[in-house]
C-alpha cells in the first residue's frame, strides 16, 4: 500500500470534479485557545454526485460546509487551504463575487426548519429573493417560478401558500420550502446540513426521497451532512467519515458500509441499533469520549478509544489507499482488510424478556387529556385531544416502549403518569394505589418511587449546582441519608453506579459532555431508590456511540435493581433494542400493543407498518434494493381532527367505514392488540 | 383584529375605574386638605368657622361616597370638575400644559428614535470596533447623566457661547413655529439624550442577537446583498423589542419631567402635578392621575397593535 500525501487524495477523479477541497483547515479563536475544528481535509465532488459526510457532534462536518460557503463568523473563524468550485478559488474570491455564487451555483439547506426561515417575511418573498437578485427576474416572473418550485417540492395549493408566513407551515413543510429556496436558481451543488434530523420518520422519508429524486433529475451534486447512518445509506454514492476534525475514511458507500477499513467506522456501524438485524443482547459501543479540539492529543485522534491501538498509533497516520479503493487514516488498515483484527462482540448477557406474571406495577386505564385551546380565533370550549383513551400496564422489572411521531401524545402520557399534568379522565394506579385519589402522604411515598430522565441533559440540570449537589439534593429533601457523611457516601456510590469517576462530583454541568450529563440525570433519578423510571427521549440528543453506552447502562441498572422503565422515544430501532413490549401511538391514541419481537416481525396495524417501512436502515444494499412505500400527507391538525379512525387520512387501506367508526383496541392475536377494523 | 382592538378598549374601562377608586381614597387617607393649605398655609390664623364654611363651599363636608359618586358621574360625561385652588375647570388647566408636555415628549421621541436606530445598528454591525466603543461610551453617558443636569449644561453653554437664552413663554407651534421650537428644542434634546441611549442599547443588543439567528445565515446562504440582509431580514426583527421600550419611555415623558421642566422654566404637566399635590388640590390631582393612567393604557394598546403590524405571528395567531 502506498501512502498518499494529504493534498492529492483521489488521483482518478481529479479532472471532472465540480468541487475540490484541498488541505482545508478551519480554526476558531476562543477564550480557551485555538480550536482546530477542521484539519487537512481534502475531497472532491463530481457533477451530479451524492456524497455524505458522516460524523458525531464536534467532528467538524458542519464547519466544513460553512467554510466552503464562507459563512463562518468573520471575527473568530480562520480558514486555510484551497476550495476550487467550477474553476474558481472560493477562498480567494472577493466578498461580492462570493455572494453572487451563493444561492446561485451553490445553495445550502440547514438543519432547523423551524428557525431557518425569517418569521416576519412571507414564504413568497423568501423564495423569490434569490431569483430577483441572481437572475434579475421581475416580480411576476419570480412569483411564477416560486409557484413552480413549491409544486416541485410537493406543497399543494402553491399560489395561496406564497402569501403565508413560516409559522403557518408545519416542520416538514418548512423543510420543503427550504429545499425550494435551495433549488430556486438551478444550482450545481447543494449542501444539506442534517436536512431531516428535526423531522419525524415518515416526513423524513418523504424529504429524503424528494431530494434524491431532484438531484438525479436535475443533475445536482449533493453533499449531505448527517450523523444518521441510515440516511447515508439511502442517499450516498460516496461516504466521508470524519472524526475529531479529520477525515478518517472515504470511499464508495457500499465499501464503507460493508468493508470499513478504519476502526472508528467499524465501531460506529456496530453501535447503531438496527431494525434489519436480530436484536443482540447488548448494544456495541465505542468507549470513551471525543477528544477536546482545543488541545487534541498528538498522533491518531481515535487512538485513545481504539481497541487496536499499538505503539505506532502515537504517530499521526496519513491517508492510505486500501484494498476496497477507499482511503483510510489508520496504520493497521491492511490488517483490518485481512480480517486480522475485528471488534470483539459485546458480552452476551441474558436477553431480557417480558415477565407478565403477578400484579402490574403501574396500570393506566382509559387515560385522557384534553388541553383547552387558547387564542383569539379559537371557538369557545375547543380542545386539543392530546391523549385519548390510552390503557396499558407495566410489570415490575419490565421496559415498555412508547413510540410515535411528534404530537402523538407520548410525552403527555409520561407527564400524566408523573402527575405533572392533571388527566381529564381515566385512572393511573401505581402498586394498587390510584394516583388521582391518593392522599398527600401516599403521594409523597409514591413520588419517590416514580422518577424521570429527560431528553435534554443540559437544560434539565441546574447550571449553578455541582454534580454532587444535584445528585445529593433528593437525599436531603426526602431525608434519605441520616448524616452529611452518609449522604456524601451515597452520592459517591451513585456516581460509580452510573460509571462516573467520583472527582466529577465537584464539576458543574457545563463542564461535562452530553453523555456524562445524561449519566448525572440517571444518578439523580436513582438517588430516590425508585422502582419505576419514565425515560422521555432519554438518548435522543446523544451521539450514536454515546447512545449505546447509556442504553447499556439503563439495561444493567434494570437487571441489578429490578427497575421498570417507560421508554418514550421516536427512534424505532432504539425502542426495539431496549423494550420488552411496545406501544405504538398516533394522534393521541394507541394503535398497536405487542411484545417487541412480534411487533417488529409481524406488525398488524397499517400505521406500524408504514412507520417501520419509513425508517432508513444503515445498509446501502438494502436501501437501494427497496422502494419504500411512502406514506402520503402530514399529521392531521389538532384543530380539525379526522372523524372515525384518526389514521384514516393517511392510511393506505382506509375505506368509508374507517371514516365513520372509531376502531377499538382489540386483542387480534394472543397478547397482540391493534386498533383497526381491517384486521 | 378589529374585535381584538374593541376588546382591549373595553378592558380599559375596568382598569380606569380601579385607578379612580385607588386615587380617590388614597388622597382622602392622607391627612390635611386644600382648605387648610389655602387659608392657613402662610401661617395666618383663620377661625375654624371660616374653614368649615370653605369646606362646605367646596363640597368636602359631604360623605365620601357622595363625593366619589359625583366625580364618577361627572367623568362619564367628560366633566372632571373644577380645580379647588384656581376654580377653573380641571380639563382646561390640564389642556394648557398638555400641549407643551406632549410636544416635548413627541420631539424627544423623534430625536431619540432617529438617532438611536442608526447608532444601535452601526454599533452592532461593527461590534467591538471603535464605532461600537464610542457608541457605548456615549450611551453610558446618556444613562448616567440626569436629564435636568444635562439641561442645565445646555442652558449654560447657550449662555456662554452665544450669550442667548431660550424664550420662557410658550408659543403654540401653530402660531409661531420658530419661536415655539426655539423654546422647546432644548428640553427635548436634554431628555432625548437619555431616551436615545436606552433605545440605542436595546437595538444594539437585539440586533446582535438577531444576527446570530439561523434565518440570517439562510439569507446570506441565498446570496442576498449584505445591505438587504441587515435592513430586510435583521433590522425588522430587531426593532420589535425596541417598540416596547419606546412606548414605555414615551408615557414616562408625559408626567415625569418634573425637574427638567423646572430647569427650562416650562409650564408643563410635571410642574402642575407637583403644584397640585403640594396644594392638596384633590380634583386636579385626580384628573391628572386619570389622564396619565388613560395615556398608559392607550399607548400600551398602540404598542400591541404595532406589534401585530410588524409580526405576522401575532396578526394571525399561532
Amino acid at each position: 500500500m502506498e501512502a498518499l500525501t494529504a493534498t492529492r487524495p483521489q488521483p482518478a477523479a481529479a479532472s471532472g470534479a465540480l468541487l475540490e477541497v484541498e488541505d482545508l483547515h478551519v480554526h476558531f479563536e476562543t477564550s480557551h485557545g485555538v480550536v482546530r475544528a477542521v484539519e487537512g481535509l481534502s475531497f472532491e465532488i463530481g457533477r451530479g454526485e451524492v456524497v455524505a459526510i458522516v460524523g458525531e457532534s464536534g467532528s467538524g462536518k458542519s464547519v466544513t460546509a460553512l467554510a466552503i460557503m464562507r459563512l463562518l463568523p468573520r471575527l473568530t473563524g480562520r480558514t486555510r487551504g484551497r476550495v476550487t468550485f467550477d474553476g474558481k478559488q472560493l477562498l480567494d474570491l472577493d466578498d461580492e463575487s462570493m455572494r453572487e455564487l451563493r444561492g446561485r451555483d451553490i445553495s445550502m439547506i440547514f438543519q432547523e426548519p423551524m428557525t431557518s426561515l425569517n418569521p416576519l417575511l412571507t414564504i413568497g418573498l423568501q423564495i423569490t429573493e434569490p431569483l430577483t437578485i441572481h437572475l434579475g427576474m421581475s416580480d411576476a416572473q419570480a412569483r411564477a417560478r416560486a409557484c413552480e418550485l413549491l409544486s416541485l417540492v410537493g406543497i399543494p395549493d402553491p399560489e395561496s401558500r406564497l402569501d403565508q408566513y413560516p409559522h403557518q407551515f408545519s416542520g416538514g413543510m418548512r423543510q420543503r420550502v427550504m429545499i425550494a429556496i435551495g433549488l430556486a436558481c438551478n444550482p450545481k451543488l447543494i449542501i444539506a446540513d442534517e436536512p431531516t434530523t428535526a423531522l419525524d420518520v415518515t416526513i423524513q422519508a418523504q424529504i429524503l426521497e424528494l431530494m434524491k429524486d431532484l438531484s438525479r433529475r436535475l443533475n445536482i451534486a449533493l453533499i449531505v451532512i448527517t450523523h444518521n447512518l441510515g440516511v447515508v445509506a439511502r442517499y450516498a454514492d460516496r461516504v466521508i467519515v470524519m472524526y475529531a476534525a479529520r477525515m478518517v475514511e472515504q470511499g464508495e458507500a457500499e465499501a464503507v458500509f460493508h468493508r470499513p477499513r478504519h476502526p472508528y467506522s467499524m465501531g460506529l456501524l456496530r453501535s447503531v441499533p438496527r431494525l434489519d438485524r436480530p436484536r443482540g443482547s447488548r448494544l456495541e459501543t465505542i468507549e470513551g469520549l471525543v477528544p477536546n479540539l482545543a488541545n487534541a492529543p498528538p498522533g491518531c485522534r481515535f487512538a485513545p478509544r481504539c481497541p487496536f491501538r499499538i505503539e505506532i498509533c502515537a504517530q499521526e497516520p496519513s491517508l492510505f489507499l486500501t484494498d476496497t479503493g477507499a482511503l483510510s487514516r489508520c496504520h493497521r488498515h491492511a490488517e483490518i482488510a485481512e480480517n486480522k483484527i475485528a471488534w470483539a462482540a459485546a458480552d452476551a448477557g441474558t436477553l431480557a424478556v417480558a415477565a407478565e406474571h403477578g400484579a402490574p406495577l403501574l396500570s393506566v386505564k382509559n387515560l385522557t387529556k384534553h388541553f383547552p385551546v387558547r387564542g383569539k380565533l379559537a371557538k369557545k370550549g375547543a380542545v386539543v385531544r392530546a391523549v385519548e383513551d390510552v390503557s396499558f400496564s407495566i410489570y415490575p422489572g419490565e421496559t415498555l416502549g412508547l413510540v410515535g411521531e411528534s404530537g402523538c401524545g407520548k410525552t403527555t402520557v409520561g407527564r400524566l403518569i408523573l402527575r405533572l399534568e392533571q388527566p381529564t379522565a381515566g385512572e393511573i394506579a401505581f402498586e394498587g394505589t390510584n394516583l388521582l385519589t391518593a392522599t398527600a402522604g401516599e403521594m409523597q411515598t409514591i413520588r419517590r418511587k416514580i422518577q424521570v430522565i429527560f431528553q435534554d441533559p443540559y437544560s434539565s440540570l441546574n447550571p449553578r449546582m455541582t454534580v454532587r449537589q444535584i445528585i445529593g439534593e433528593p437525599l436531603h429533601v426526602y431525608k434519605l441519608a441520616p448524616t452529611r457523611k452518609a449522604a456524601d457516601e451515597r452520592v459517591g456510590q451513585l456516581l460509580s453506579q452510573v460509571g462516573l469517576r467520583p472527582e466529577l462530583g465537584e464539576r458543574y454541568p457545563h463542564q461535562l459532555s452530553g453523555g456524562q450529563r445524561q449519566r448525572v440525570g440517571i444518578a439523580r433519578a436513582l438517588a430516590m431508590e425508585p422502582s419505576f423510571i419514565v425515560c422521555d427521549e432519554a438518548v435522543s440528543a446523544l451521539d450514536v456511540s454515546i447512545q449505546g453506552q447509556i442504553i447499556n447502562l439503563l439495561e444493567d441498572l434494570q437487571r441489578r435493581l429490578g427497575l421498570a422503565y417507560l421508554f418514550i422515544a421516536h427512534d424505532l430501532a432504539v425502542v426495539r433494542h431496549i423494550s420488552m413490549r411496545v406501544v405504538v401511538m398516533y394522534f393521541g391514541r394507541v394503535m398497536e400493543v405487542a411484545d417487541r419481537d412480534t411487533i417488529y416481525r409481524e406488525p398488524l396495524h397499517p400505521y406500524t407498518k408504514v412507520l417501520l417501512d419509513a425508517a432508513p436502515v444503515p445498509d446501502p444494499t438494502v436501501e437501494k434494493a427497496r422502494a419504500p412505500r411512502l406514506i402520503k400527507g402530514e399529521l392531521p391538525s389538532h384543530m380539525a381532527p379526522p372523524t372515525g379512525c384518526v389514521f384514516n387520512t393517511r392510511c393506505p387501506i382506509a375505506s368509508q367505514e374507517c371514516r365513520e367508526t372509531i376502531p377499538p383496541l382489540e386483542e387480534k392475536r394472543p397478547g397482540h392488540y391493534a386498533a383497526c377494523i381491517k384486521i | 383584529m378589529l374585535r381584538y382592538t374593541i376588546n382591549r378598549v373595553l378592558l380599559a374601562i375596568p382598569t380606569l375605574i380601579g385607578v379612580a377608586v385607588l386615587v380617590f381614597f388614597l388622597l382622602r387617607i392622607v391627612p390635611g386638605d386644600i382648605v387648610e393649605v389655602k387659608l392657613r398655609g402662610d401661617g395666618g390664623s383663620v377661625s375654624q368657622e371660616t374653614i368649615e364654611m370653605e369646606r362646605k363651599r367646596l363640597g368636602l363636608d359631604r360623605p365620601l361616597y357622595v363625593q366619589f359618586g359625583e366625580w364618577m358621574v361627572g367623568m362619564a360625561t367628560l366633566d372632571f370638575g373644577k380645580s379647588m385652588w384656581t376654580e377653573r375647570p380641571v380639563l382646561e388647566e390640564i389642556a394648557i400644559r398638555l400641549e407643551l408636555s406632549l410636544q416635548v415628549a413627541i420631539m424627544a421621541t423623534l430625536i431619540a428614535v432617529f438617532i438611536a436606530i442608526p447608532l444601535g445598528t452601526m454599533a452592532a454591525l461593527f461590534r467591538d470596533s471603535w464605532i461600537d466603543y464610542t457608541m457605548r461610551l456615549v450611551t453610558i453617558g446618556g444613562l448616567s447623566i440626569p436629564s435636568f443636569w444635562f439641561g442645565m449644561l445646555i442652558m449654560l453653554s447657550l449662555l456662554a457661547l452665544f450669550n442667548w437664552l431660550p424664550p420662557i413663554t410658550f408659543t403654540p407651534i401653530y402660531i409661531d413655529p420658530i419661536a415655539n421650537l426655539k423654546q422647546l428644542i432644548w428640553p427635548a434634546l436634554a431628555v432625548g439624550y437619555r431616551y436615545c441611549a436606552v433605545v440605542a442599547r436595546m437595538i444594539r443588543s437585539s440586533l446582535l442577537e438577531v444576527l446570530n439567528e439561523d434565518y440570517i445565515r439562510t439569507a446570506r446562504a441565498k446570496g442576498v446583498y449584505e445591505k438587504l440582509v441587515i435592513s430586510r431580514h435583521a433590522l425588522r426583527n430587531a426593532l420589535l423589542p425596541a417598540i416596547t421600550v419606546i412606548g414605555l419611555e414615551f408615557t414616562f415623558l408625559i408626567g415625569g419631567l418634573v425637574v427638567t421642566e423646572q430647569v427650562f422654566n416650562l409650564n408643563g404637566i410635571g410642574q402642575l402635578f407637583v403644584q397640585s399635590i403640594s396644594r392638596n388640590d384633590f380634583t386636579l390631582i385626580q384628573g391628572m392621575v386619570m389622564l396619565i393612567a388613560a395615556f398608559y393604557v392607550f399607548v400600551n394598546l398602540a404598542i400591541d397593535l404595532l406589534y401585530a403590524v410588524f409580526d405576522p405571528r401575532i396578526r394571525y395567531g399561532t
